[in-house]
């Protein structure tokens, strides 16, 4: 599963991974495109028991989540 | 307590600080740092609107964009942005003024106001939470302004630079001008505004945000900075001895109603005005676009008098205030019926 959260300023970013985590996935990347939602959608996945790997690409970073 | 937490409490303990500085060294009281009054002064120093007494060029504002700049440039963030839904942020700018004019106060100032003992501002306070309650249920639903998209460098840079020609202009029209609006000394005021623009850069510091997280995913963490900042201004101003309580419910529902538009623009813009100065310094031209509406708005408010005087909400504010709230509402139903249809 995978979330496109690039050019989209929060909360939005945080409201589609949410939205994309009642599906209840073990594993799910958010792509985002700024260092404000890359921090909220961490703390958002930290926060709902997810592990957080950041992979970064140019101006762009995938969150690379994880059902801990 | 996370190292993300800490910083936010720090910008709400330093905005506050800086508040009760600026009013000490001659800032219109309870003003200390209103972004909306601020920009409304800039307004006028510029002659978009004449009413004597609110034109100076704050360099308040212009510090808070610089900073922002300069600590976003530091940290490798500024990014030059824009490309989403220009002419809707431009209006939500504009009512966002509007709004915040009618209630005579951002949401910085309706803090500022709470921490003095001002019993208005709990009304304001009131509304304010339903716009963003109003907004947030919106964006739950699926409202989105649209995605934004890379641009030039210069495109991002043209608002701080802009600000650096304001800063000088602000400086040369105020040699001679004293009279025209109580302030600060114009350093003073530049260097607390750099380094709130910093600190709100790196904090995310947002008074819209700090409710609206919470609403819709429990998080406190924008919260305790706006938490941070009452404490702060409250405990400063029993201290200097200008905490004076006063309540009244005449004009309630006109505080009610203004701060619920303040609060649904912030919500559906993304942040509050101060949040809104800091992306425009990160190079976010949405936000740039927002407060040129702001700026508009506040012209307007005061060339066809809806603007509230302390003691009066004048019927041309109550007009805008409902036009406002109806016209904002109506756009944001729309799109979120298109937006769940898949139709853009």
């Amino acid at each position: 599963m995978e979330v496109d959260a690039r050019g989209l300023v929060c909360p939005q970013p945080v409201i589609l991974t949410k939205k994309a985590m009642s599906k209840k996935p073990e594993v799910m990347d958010v792509l985002v495109d700024n260092v404000a939602a890359l921090e909220n959608v961490t703390r958002y996945a930290t926060a709902m028991k997810y592990d957080v790997e950041k992979v970064a690409s140019g101006d762009e970073y995938i969150l690379k989540l994880r059902k801990k | 307590m996370t190292k993300e937490k800490k910083m936010v409490i720090l910008t709400g303990f330093i905005v506050g600080l800086s508040a009760l500085i600026l009013v000490a060294f001659g800032n219109p009281k309870n003003m200390g740092f209103c972004i909306a009054c601020f920009i409304r002064d800039i307004a006028g120093s510029l002659d978009l609107h004449t009413t004597k007494g609110l034109q100076y060029a704050r360099p308040e504002i212009f510090g808070l964009i610089l900073g922002s700049t300069l600590f976003a440039l530091i940290n490798k963030e500024f990014r030059a942005t824009s490309g989403s839904a220009p002419v809707m942020r431009f209006t939500l700018g504009f009512f966002m003024m509007a709004g915040a004019l009618v209630f005579l106060g951002c949401p910085l100032r309706m803090v500022l106001r709470l921490g003095a003992g001002d019993g208005k501002a709990i009304f304001a306070l009131i509304g304010f939470t339903g716009g963003i309650a109003l907004g947030s249920y919106f964006l739950n639903q699926g409202f989105t302004l649209g995605r934004s998209f890379k641009q030039k460098s210069i495109e991002g840079m043209l608002l701080p630079l802009i600000s650096i020609a304001m800063l000088v202009f602000g400086f040369f029209k105020m040699v001679g001008f004293e009279g025209e609006a109580s302030h600060a000394p114009f350093f003073l005021s530049l260097g607390l505004a750099l380094i709130v623009g910093a600190l709100a850069q790196r904090s995310r510091f947002c008074m819209v945000g700090g409710i609206r997280d919470y609403i819709l995913f429990k998080d406190n963490h924008l919260f305790l900075g706006s938490l941070t900042l009452l404490i702060t201004v409250l405990i400063g101003n029993i201290i200097l001895g200008n905490f004076s309580l006063s309540f009244t419910f005449s004009q309630s529902i006109w505080y009610i109603l203004s701060m619920t538009l303040v609060g649904l623009c912030g919500a559906l813009l993304g942040g509050c005005p101060l949040r809104q100065l800091v992306l425009t310094g990160e190079g976010n031209g949405d936000s740039a676009i927002t407060l040129l509406g702001m700026l508009v708005g506040a012209a307007v408010s005061h060339n066809f008098s809806t603007a509230s005087t302390p003691t009066l909400v004048k019927s041309g504010g109550k007009i805008e205030v409902i036009a406002g709230l109806v016209l904002v509402t109506v756009t944001a139903v729309l799109i979120v019926k298109k937006q769940n249809k898949g139709v853009n």
